[in-house]
């Protein structure tokens, strides 16, 4: 899998601990490692570049000698920089002052225009206005069908070609343009969104079509519709709608997938326009104006914790979710908190997905190529085991165990250290949680502990751990009684 | 693999959302309604998927005849102006009027050189700057990496595959420029080279499946291929299992008509897997060829929906006929996130090959390099544009030689 920026540096910067101010090589070899981060995130290699040059001066301007986390603080400077190329001014819709005000959508095939028409449309609804849609893609088939029926939807009316211009044997985009906006006008609907069809940015003939679209139209705002996976050939695409229709904005879509999303950097790099809405799904309320820095997170694969909660919050039942945290702070939690849970977690997409999301997991832990067919043999045994024996695993003897093993197709000692493994786990957790809240009370270094705070000349740093910190894989391994015991043969990876 | 690794994670992840959960709520310090929306009335199109899952089929033999309206649409605004409505059904014509032009105007098709040379300017562009000093420096590696890395090829693909040509470079004593490309090209042909055959069973019907993720041209591929079978001769049956997105069907369906195929559809929001199992078997009766199955769009981020795939290839299975492809249709301009896309639609269906869609355009495609190498799955179609001729089998030898192109 990918690796965070974080973890990047986490080699640099050990070998630099201590060193004080960063000579020119260490800011260079930092800078290498931020270009690989940002090429494997899909930005574009001009991009990378530009960026690299504006981070390095800031990070030569640093004094990283007095700060306790050299490499956190040039993560942040990368960071900053990030949201501030994404960001600047948020796109502001001022209406026409002659109605309607016209809205064109323009891009590559496949990249979520007549989807986000709708979508579009609904939010326009929201904000008070009297939408109306335009179908002037004539290209592929049904395309006008498909926003019709995303239309109904929202109660929005669809235009598309008259029957004359249709009967000559032309559908033409550009006449279904013109009508759209004397058809808007009579029907008094206030905002014109029009719809085009998908377009190479190379395809000269299309590129023209498209002006002259536009020149019919005189639209308002021209937004371009980029996918959030597109790789490096997202400038040439932007640059070259950009010099044909002047965009003002940028319509980044699909960022409910793992795309890290580095081609919305690049497009807002080069073409200097907004970002201004962000689609995240295939249902047309998943639409909202564009977070910068959400996304400058998610292309670092620093973990989005914002959408994670999201996420969570969604797959999760509340009431459910906060009796099982409980129960497992507390030691109390069962295999059929364990099943439901995991019912639950399968909703956030693949387990992978999830953990580089979480900020601050564990290297080692992320690293294991965690299969998610590997947790459904888990839940199988779960599923085998009856509610006594799930509520209280004590009860598991050998024939119990035996029963669980052929019911799940596994084997008597798949089932034996799953319990095992279960039971210290849920007493590490329990500890755990006694642990933090003890830490946290004392506010003092336990004898022992790693990744400890530091002490400064004033005293112990007090650290800002988050409720919901992760142990280091260190402290879980310590916390695991008798490694020889039943577990054994099992050992942790180095 | 460690048991225990897979349960602390999953702990962990559990840990951290209860927690963040119970954070949000002592935070807010009170009770939080569901957030707005989800109790919504169930809409046209809304996907929902079916709660049986894993245990066998519910199969619905769905009337393959009869043409399935969609619900009536009622649009509760300023009604539809009979202007619109008569507009609606003239576009489709007018659609279908196209499609028969383009069988006319068939004028001679650039060859598969020709049309990806024309997006190849700023690849050779580096190759050029390359190819104008003779001798061979760190720079000539340097911008030899930057022009793979600008094909989507990825860095350590990028890497790998340059150090694997500084091995030729040693090995043959190679010092000029011209002599350098030729290693590169040497090495990425080698790369990519494979199959390209679609698989067909020993007895009809054969079915290939489509997936992918949305908007990478799954139906119009299906098209493409559907025409070249019936120019072929063979009798092919087009299954709509793309049961989500509005318009998906009549999508198909145009596609369909344009080259004699028949199309099996079932209502939109049905179960996929019934429409498919049910097109195999009206195959297998008429003694049909190819089935060319359909399915919709999805991240592969989406559990449910991969699961959802994976049903339809089970059931598909266990119809009257073999699945011999299951091809994952990749957009050419996709970035890394590709090889997380092969990866997961391989673990759902096992995919056999890739056809690399709207190469005409100016993005390379690099990153079918990686699937091949660590996913070893072949690409064995390209899609060159919009129209039903724009399909080709993937060339190897061609695929690097036009990327190279000096014009």
């Amino acid at each position: 899998m990918f690796e965070s920026l974080s973890d990047r540096f986490d080699g640099i910067f050990t070998r630099l601990r201590g060193k004080g101010r960063l000579s020119d090589a260490d800011v260079d070899e930092v800078l290498r490692e931020i270009r690989l981060a940002l090429l494997e995130a899909d930005v574009n290699l001009s991009v990378v570049k530009a960026l690299q040059a504006r981070i390095r001066e800031r990070a030569i301007g640093e004094d990283l000698s007095r700060s306790l986390n050299p490499a956190l603080q040039v993560k942040k400077i990368v960071l900053e920089e990030l949201t501030e190329t994404l960001g600047g001014e948020t796109l502001r819709i001022t209406y026409a002052s002659k109605p309607p005000t016209v809205v064109l959508m323009a891009g590559l095939q496949g990249s979520g225009k007549t989807t986000n028409s709708a979508k579009l449309a609904r939010w326009f609804k929201g904000q008070g206005r009297n939408p109306m849609l335009v179908g002037a893609d004539l290209q592929r088939p049904a395309a006008v069908q498909q926003l019709r029926t995303l239309a109904a939807q929202i109660d929005v009316p669809v235009y598309s070609a008259t029957d004359e211009v249709v009967a000559s044997g032309s559908g033409d985009p550009v006449d279904v343009a013109r009508g759209a906006v004397a058809e808007a006008r009579r029907l008094g609907r206030d905002v014109l969104i029009v719809d085009t069809a998908g377009r190479l940015a190379i395809d000269a003939e299309l590129m023209d079509q498209v002006r002259q679209i536009s020149a019919e139209v005189s639209p308002d705002y021209t937004f371009l519709v980029v996918d959030a996976m597109t790789g490096q050939d997202a400038v040439g695409v932007a640059e070259s709608f950009h010099a044909t229709l002047e965009l003002d904005g940028v319509i980044l879509t699909k960022l409910d997938g793992d795309a890290r999303g580095g081609a919305a950097l690049s497009v807002k790099e080069v073409v200097g326009r907004p970002i201004a809405f962000a689609s995240t799904g295939e249902k047309l309320e998943d639409f909202d104006l564009f977070h910068p820095d959400r996304l400058a997170g998610r292309i670092l694969g620093e973990g989005d914790l914002a959408t994670l909660i999201e996420k969570a919050e969604e797959a999760f039942e509340q009431d459910q979710a906060e009796e099982a945290a409980a129960r497992l702070m507390g030691g109390t939690f069962t295999f059929e908190d364990f099943l439901d849970q995991m019912q639950a977690l399968k909703k956030m997409g693949p387990l992978s997905g999830v953990m580089s999301m979480l900020p601050g997991v564990p290297k080692e832990v992320r690293d294991v190529e965690i299969d998610d067919r590997q947790i459904a043999r888990v839940e199988g045994i779960i599923k085998s085991m009856t509610m006594a024996e799930r509520v209280k695993p004590e009860i598991i003897d050998s024939s119990r165990r035996d029963r669980i093993a052929m019911g799940s197709g596994t084997s008597a000692t798949d089932v034996t250290q799953l319990v095992n493994q279960f039971k210290q786990m849920r007493q590490m957790m329990q500890q755990m949680g006694g642990n933090k809240l003890a830490k946290r009370k004392a506010k003092k270094s336990k004898k022992g502990r790693k990744g400890g705070g530091r002490v400064t000349p004033k005293g112990p740093v007090q650290l800002d751990k988050k409720a919901f910190a992760l142990p280091t894989l260190e402290e879980m391994e310590a916390q695991i009684p008798g490694r020889g015991g039943p577990g054994a043969g099992l050992g942790l990876p180095d | 693999m460690e048991l225990v690794i897979v349960i602390a994670t999953v702990v962990a992840i559990l840990a951290v959302a209860a927690g963040v959960l119970l954070v949000r709520r002592s935070d807010r310090g009170e009770v939080l309604e569901p957030p707005p929306g989800t109790t919504r009335p169930r809409q046209v199109g809304v996907r929902e998927t079916a709660a049986d899952e894993l245990d066998g089929p519910e199969i619905e033999v769905v009337d393959p005849i009869s043409v399935v309206l969609p619900p009536e649409i009622v649009i509760t605004g300023p009604e539809l102006t009979a202007e619109e409505e008569a507009a609606n059904i003239a576009a489709a014509e007018a659609a279908e009027l196209d499609g028969e032009l383009e069988a006319l105007l068939e004028q001679e098709r650039p060859s598969f050189r020709d049309r990806l040379s024309r997006a190849r300017s700023a690849f050779s562009g580096y190759v050029g700057s390359v190819l104008s000093r003779t001798g061979i420096d760190d720079e000539s590696w340097d911008e030899l990496e930057e022009a793979l890395i600008r094909a989507d090829v990825g860095m350590a693909p990028t890497q790998e595959l340059l150090d694997a040509v500084r091995a030729t470079v040693k090995e043959r004593g190679i010092t000029t420029s011209v002599e350098l490309i030729e290693a590169v090209k040497d090495e990425m042909k080698a790369r990519l080279a494979g199959p390209v055959s679609l698989a067909r069973a020993d007895s009809p019907p054969s079915i290939w499946l489509f997936v992918g993720v949305n908007g990478v041209g799954k139906t119009t591929t299906i098209g493409k291929v559907g025409r070249r079978l019936t120019d072929a001769g063979d009798t092919v049956v087009m299954a709509a299992g793309d049961t989500f997105r509005a318009a998906a069907a009549e999508q198909l369906e145009t596609w369909a008509d344009r080259c004699g195929a028949q199309l099996v559809r079932g209502t939109e929001g049905g179960d996929p897997s019934s429409v498919i199992f049910d097109a195999i078997a009206s195959a297998a009766a008429k003694g049909a060829d190819v089935v060319l199955a359909d399915t919709a769009g999805r991240l592969h981020t989406k559990t449910n929906l991969m699961e959802e795939l994976s049903k339809v290839r089970r059931v598909a299975d266990k119809g009257d006929g073999t699945v011999t492809e299951v091809l994952l249709v990749l957009d050419a301009t996709t970035g890394q996130n590709g090889l997380q896309q092969a990866r997961q639609f391989t673990e759902a269906t096992e995919v056999t090959g890739v056809v690399l869609t709207k190469l005409d355009g100016s993005a390379k495609g690099g990153i079918v390099f990686s699937i091949r190498s660590e996913l070893g799955i072949p690409v064995k179609l390209v899609g060159l544009g919009e129209g039903a001729e724009d399909l080709v089998d993937f060339d190897a030898e061609q695929f690097v030689d036009a990327l190279f192109d000096q014009n």
